[in-house]
């Protein structure tokens, strides 16, 4: 079991025709994704390595059965992109890209919402989901997880992402899903999304959450961790030492008028019972004693 | 992704302007001559402001009102050079005074939990929102707009008569503030802030101040934003990242930080904290970090006099380590490297990247298996060498 995507999803690349595009879904297929076409309403009817391409995601559901789809497009496509998967029908959406405008991101999620309510988006500007052994969507290097459970885990910086399945890895812990949620203002699946989809899912029995600093997103997570889920969690907000009012790359990082700052997150964290690392690694020993109590 | 953009107060109301709202006339000045003259065109009285990247101007002596051209030369002549919370001020905004009868407060901003615009507004302006919204909460009135509805006259008006306004402001100010919506979405803001604005006493609804924040993410269907970056207050290493391209921001130790991603950057800044060292600076050298990037980001960490050791900590997910390992050579062979450098590499293509690095090592070049043991190395190397 598995969250959101498993063996049998089958995905479109909208993008495979560009550099990016081709690189990782080629680099997902190897890793045995289902990637069952690309879009590319220029190149219609030609092929990326044995993956048909179509004009746009209504073609490419018809043709193959495409339930999910991967967005490398540039930033002034996406908007775009995210519609077309939307009115194909597709129920899960992971845009890798960066760099989308703010404005654009909270309109197309509110649009999902209102008219496309079935509709999963993960990110903009996230690594992508990978479900070890099953589905690989987006970015993360395949090799660093470990199929199989028992955690779920749910970041929102792309990096640290691939660093704490590295951390579970070397302490040969499994992973049923891992999901990128991306450090953009309006994340199209939050924290609590993830953590209610690993509280749900029976092959999950534990969960690690690596946060930043700024915005209050993790206080969110730790008032629905207190409240509603009953599976172990172990964290990281990253930032710890951050000067307040530098913007750290993200928009999201920064601290600003004493609000967003890791030891508030740490606190509502720690209050909701979840075991908090001070560094990834420390966050990883955290969820192997976690593991060993299961 | 791009740090956003701060227009000056004299930009914001250019900005506002461009969307229709009333703002005052005026000119900017960067000498006192200038300020002279831009008075002497505009007419006394007028007012006289510093155009800085930061709030506290009026307390700090930056914005004065000048009754005569002989004013306007005294307190140019103060203003130009003083340091604002650590902003020097080197340009002046000359604009018409005007009279004030009341003065509000309004915004728009993303609120990020609820993934809608926020629209505030408070018939106490002049003052900072955080003091208002911490002493008397309910004197803020706020809208949420849904982004793929916008903002309607309904909503507008019935947002603005809960702010309690002066009555006679209320078809000017519901008038002002969809125009403002429409500066923010269409302009790309991360946030728009008129503070104060005013009735005047001829029953006027006037913009009197402007703070603008642009997302740099948008600039590509706004190529005027250019125009806004050479304003950007940075200092002179952050300068120097940013002309290669680079996400810098200088902090005061002595330990170069190099990184891909923005949480790594950050998460590896923890970790020299941790371990007993200073960092120097926060770089994230971002995904496909090739030999050119990596080059840049060693030649601005070279530059930082402060700097003893250099941590270079990659986990490659879009970045190959060959290409990390070849940047890195490369980057030696282009950039005199005086400080130590403790590398750790990870993720896609790893194995390959540490194979090409081998015969290259040497006490200059070291590479560390984990996170924590190349940081505790490289603050070692830092302390060593200071």
């Amino acid at each position: 079991m598995s969250v959101f995507v498993n063996k049998d999803t089958k995905v479109v690349y909208q993008g495979l025709t560009g550099s990016q595009g081709r690189y990782y879904g080629m680099l997902n297929r190897d890793y045995g994704t289902n990637v069952v076409a690309g879009t590319n309403p220029r190149k219609a009817g030609t092929d990326v390595e044995g993956v048909p391409v179509f004009a746009n995601c209504t073609e490419a559901v018809a043709a193959t059965g495409a339930n999910a789809s991967c967005i490398f497009i540039p930033a002034p496509g996406v908007f775009d992109a995210v519609m077309d998967a939307a009115e194909a029908g597709i129920e899960f959406v992971a845009c890798i890209t960066e760099g989308v405008p703010a404005h654009d991101e909270a309109r197309f999620f509110n649009m999902l919402k209102r008219d496309y309510p079935g509709v999963r988006l993960l990110g903009p500007n996230c690594p992508g989901i990978i479900t070890p052994g099953e589905c690989n969507i987006g970015i993360t290097a395949g090799h660093i997880a470990k199929p199989g459970g028992p955690v779920g885990i749910v970041s929102r910086s792309g990096t640290l992402t691939y660093q704490a399945l590295y951390e579970l890895q070397q302490k040969d812990i499994g992973v049923t899903t891992c999901v990128g949620i991306g450090g953009d203002p309006v994340p199209g699946t939050s924290f609590i999304d993830c953590l209610e989809a690993f509280e749900a899912d029976p092959d999950t029995k534990a969960v690690m959450m690596i946060g930043e600093i700024g915005g209050s997103a993790e206080e969110e997570a730790a008032a629905f961790i207190k409240d509603n889920m009953s599976k172990p969690v172990s964290s990281y907000i990253a930032g710890v030492t951050a000067p307040p009012g530098k913007k750290m790359g993200h928009a999201g990082a920064i601290v600003s008028g004493g609000k967003g700052t890791a030891a508030a997150k740490m606190d509502a964290l720690l209050d909701a019972g979840v075991r908090v690392g001070l560094n990834p690694t420390e966050a990883g020993e955290l969820m192997a004693e976690i593991v060993a109590e299961l | 992704m791009l740090p956003a953009v701060d227009l000056f107060e004299y930009q914001g109301k250019q900005f506002f302007k461009g969307y229709g709202m009333p703002v005052s006339d005026g000119e900017v000045a960067f000498s006192v001559d200038e300020a002279v003259a831009a008075a002497q065109r505009l007419g006394t009285p007028v007012m006289v402001k510093a155009q800085v990247h930061t709030g506290g101007r009026g307390k700090a002596g930056g914005v004065k009102f000048a009754a005569s051209v002989d004013d306007v030369q005294t307190h140019a002549s103060n203003i130009l050079g003083l340091d604002i919370n650590g902003h020097v001020v080197r340009r002046l905004w000359i604009e018409k005074a005007s009279d004030i009868s009341e003065e509000y407060y309004a915004s728009f901003t993303l609120d990020r939990s609820a993934k809608k615009h926020l629209g505030m507004l408070s018939a106490e302006g002049g003052v900072e929102i955080e003091t208002v919204a911490a002493e008397n909460p309910d004197a803020i009135s706020k809208v949420l707009v849904d982004p793929a509805e916008g903002l309607t006259e309904e909503a507008a008006r019935a947002w603005v008569e809960g702010a309690n306004l002066n009555p006679a402001a209320t078809d000017q100010a519901v008038e002002i503030l969809r125009k403002l919506y429409v500066a923010y979405t269409e302009g790309d803001a991360d946030l728009v802030e008129i503070n104060p604005l005013i009735l005047t006493p001829e029953g006027r609804v006037h913009v009197l101040d402007a703070k603008v924040t642009l997302d740099a993410n948008a600039v590509f269907r706004h190529e005027d934003y250019a125009q806004y970056d050479e304003t950007q207050p940075r200092d002179e290493r952050e300068e120097a990242a940013h002309a290669k391209g680079l996400q810098y921001v200088g902090l005061a130790g002595s330990v170069g930080v190099i990184a891909n991603g923005a949480g790594l950057a950050m998460s590896t800044v923890d970790v020299v904290n941790q371990v007993g060292g200073k960092p120097a600076n926060f770089l994230d050298i971002g995904g496909g970090a090739n030999a050119q990037v990596m080059a840049n980001a060693l030649e601005v960490i070279n530059n930082d006099p402060d700097v003893r050791a250099i941590f270079i900590n990659i986990f490659g997910g879009i970045t190959r380590g060959e290409e990390v390992a070849n940047g890195i050579i490369g980057a030696l062979d282009a950039v005199d490297i005086e400080a130590p450098i403790v590398l750790r590499l990870d993720g896609t293509n790893a194995a390959e990247g540490r194979e090409i690095l081998a015969p290259h090592l040497n006490e200059k070049l070291v590479m560390e298996p984990t996170m924590l043991d190349a940081a505790r190395r490289a603050v070692a190397m830092a302390a060593a060498a200071s």
